[in-house]
């Protein structure tokens, strides 16, 4: 424990700024992966383990794309919109037996689905640690705004992230498909009797968590090493946040993803060997406090 | 078969739940146009006929025609694309949309030249939900969650609408209102099926009835044939 240093750094803006930023980053990296997490059991009612496995396959989509390319675009759009096909094929044939399903049944596939997809990766682009190059543009000294270090390719996650943050929850509460999405969550059953095909729904609702994942994993590719079974921490910090948010809701965990990012961001500061534990310090708190999570269990 | 081909033939209908059967044999017509009042006691078979007809509770035997096409078996979503709208008992509103949410969410896909029911023809015929238009369905009372109920059914253009008990447990204002709307809809050519055990209500809408008891039609005719005949009402609709 080092909260002498945390003190230190709390009390000067420049380490403040520096801290905030990277913690933001982790946070909002988090949320793309919460989101789907949360969006796929408010609506599906599937627990989805395999969530990280979708974040790990973005990564390894995008850097292979931008090794063939050079372009962030398409590296962004190939770990984007890869892992949106992927889910969606993987949901038609394996995911949508399992919706309501015993959890321990869900627990049982997904599993399955985690060490297979490691496997594959492995075959596929080796076990080894690998990572994107920084795209050209940005390769850039960091910023300093008021004497913190932020670099250049934050801003752009940021404003990616907060984008596709602000499209959800419009997509969700404004368009006619997301008030149907809302509607099927509740009662499916209803709005299949009112002429909607709701295996349809749910697949693209399957789709669209897997694509954020996806661009979650893609955003990652630069800033931190692709390794299969990178799957699996993000996994349970997403667990974290879809808790601590209140499970289904979108909002809840974006709260509760810059959160855990600014407690694992200062945390490491403080506590550096204990930042884990903070976590589910954290989450443990909150609980005690609100049982139903920051945002109880509604979408959007 | 003879004469016009019925808009709605249920045929032969057994339904269960889990291994408790419940249906045996249900058969009933209705012509276009038509309102057939299913009446029948507590447990007889309504809503299980209901729920057969519509897919929710997909039927174990028997035909369900749709103008001669049988579609039984076949998903809820494809049955109501074929032209049939539930109206189940409990209501069903989506309780977190507003009421204009509620029906803009049931519109038809790709209407054809407007003749179709648009969320502001809802509202034209529904003048009572004018003033909730944006308040929350989960936040109205019995009456007004079964008018939107109706109006959102009506939303999908059905041909065929399935109504499980609309009156019960409302308001005289309210029962009454929804007694014109199944006229007026009757007059549009709507073929209806009404699930009722107020007796009242029901002769005073349906043009035809068909009584169930124990999961068969026991009794079928017109409204005058069944006030000529106190027996049917003693046997099977009393308690
Ligand atoms: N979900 C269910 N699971 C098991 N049995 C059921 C279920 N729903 C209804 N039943 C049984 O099926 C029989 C017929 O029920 P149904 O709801 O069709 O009757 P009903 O004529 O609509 O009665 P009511 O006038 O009370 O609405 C009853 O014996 C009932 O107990
Ligand atoms: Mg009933």
């Amino acid at each position: 424990m080092d909260l002498g240093e945390l003190a230190a750094c709390m009390g000067s803006l420049p380490c403040v700024i520096t801290q905030v930023s990277a913690g933001l980053t982790i946070g909002l990296l988090l949320f793309l992966v919460a989101s789907g997490l949360t969006l796929i059991f408010g609506v599906l009612g599937l627990v989805n383990f395999a969530h990280g496995t979708l974040y790990m396959l973005g990564a390894y989509f995008a850097l292979s794309a931008y090794e063939l390319t050079e372009s962030f675009l398409v590296a962004t759009l190939a770990g984007t919109l890869g892992v949106a096909v992927f889910g969606l094929l993987m949901e038609r044939t394996l995911f949508r037996r399992i919706y309501g399903a015993d959890v321990l049944m869900q627990l049982l596939v997904c599993y399955a689905v985690i060490l297979i997809m490691d496997d594959v990766v492995k075959i596929v682009w080796g076990g080894d640690f690998l990572k994107m190059d920084m795209p050209e543009t940005f390769r850039r000294p960091p910023l300093l705004i008021g004497g913190g270090i932020v670099p250049l390719f934050y801003l752009v996650l940021f404003g990616i992230t907060l984008a596709v943050a602000l499209l959800l929850a419009l997509g969700m509460s404004r368009t006619r498909f997301g008030r149907t999405v809302r509607a099927a969550a509740v009662n499916p059953a209803m709005v299949a009797s009112l002429g909607v095909n709701t295996s349809f729904v749910f697949a693209a609702v399957f789709a669209v968590g897997s694509g954020l994942a996806g661009l979650a994993g893609a955003l990652s590719a630069p800033i931190r090493s692709v390794v299969p079974g990178a799957g699996v921490s993000i996994l349970i910090e997403s667990f974290i946040v879809t808790v601590i948010g209140g499970m289904g809701s979108i909002g809840g965990a974006l709260a509760a993803a810059l959160l855990i990012g600014l407690t694992r961001s200062f945390g490491s500061i403080g506590f550096p060997l204990f930042t884990e534990g903070l976590m589910f310090l954290m989450m443990a708190a909150i609980l005690l406090v609100k049982p139903s999570g920051l945002a109880g269990k509604h979408l959007a | 078969m003879s004469g016009p081909v019925s808009e709605l033939a249920v045929d032969g209908l057994d339904a269960a739940y889990g291994t408790s059967q419940v249906l045996f044999g249900v058969s009933f017509e209705v012509g276009r146009g038509e309102t057939l009042a299913l009446m029948g006691r507590n447990g007889a078979g309504k809503s299980t006929t209901f729920k057969a007809i519509a897919g929710v509770l997909p039927p174990r035997a028997g035909r369900v025609s749709l103008r001669g096409d049988d579609v039984a078996g076949r998903k809820p979503y494809r049955i109501a694309r074929c032209g049939v709208a539930y109206v189940p008992e409990d209501r069903q509103v989506f309780p977190e949309h507003t009421v204009e949410e509620n029906l803009e969410i049931a519109q038809k896909r790709g209407l054809d030249g407007g003749v179709g029911w648009s969320v502001a023809r809802a509202f034209d015929s529904f003048p009572l939900l004018v003033p909730l238009r944006r308040r929350l369905a989960g936040r109205l009372s019995g009456g007004e969650q079964q008018m939107l109920t109706i109006a959102r059914a009506l939303m999908g253009n059905p041909a065929v609408l399935l109504l499980d008990e609309p009156s019960e447990g409302l308001a005289p204002l309210i029962v009454a209102e929804i007694g014109r709307l199944i006229r007026e809809l009757r007059a549009a050519g709507t073929t209806i099926v009404l699930a009722e055990q107020n007796s009242r209500f029901c002769l005073a809408v349906a043009t035809r009835v068909a009584v169930i008891d124990k999961g068969s039609i026991v009794w079928s005719g017109n409204v005058a044939q069944f006030q000529a005949d106190p027996t049917v009402q003693s046997r099977y609709l009393q308690v």
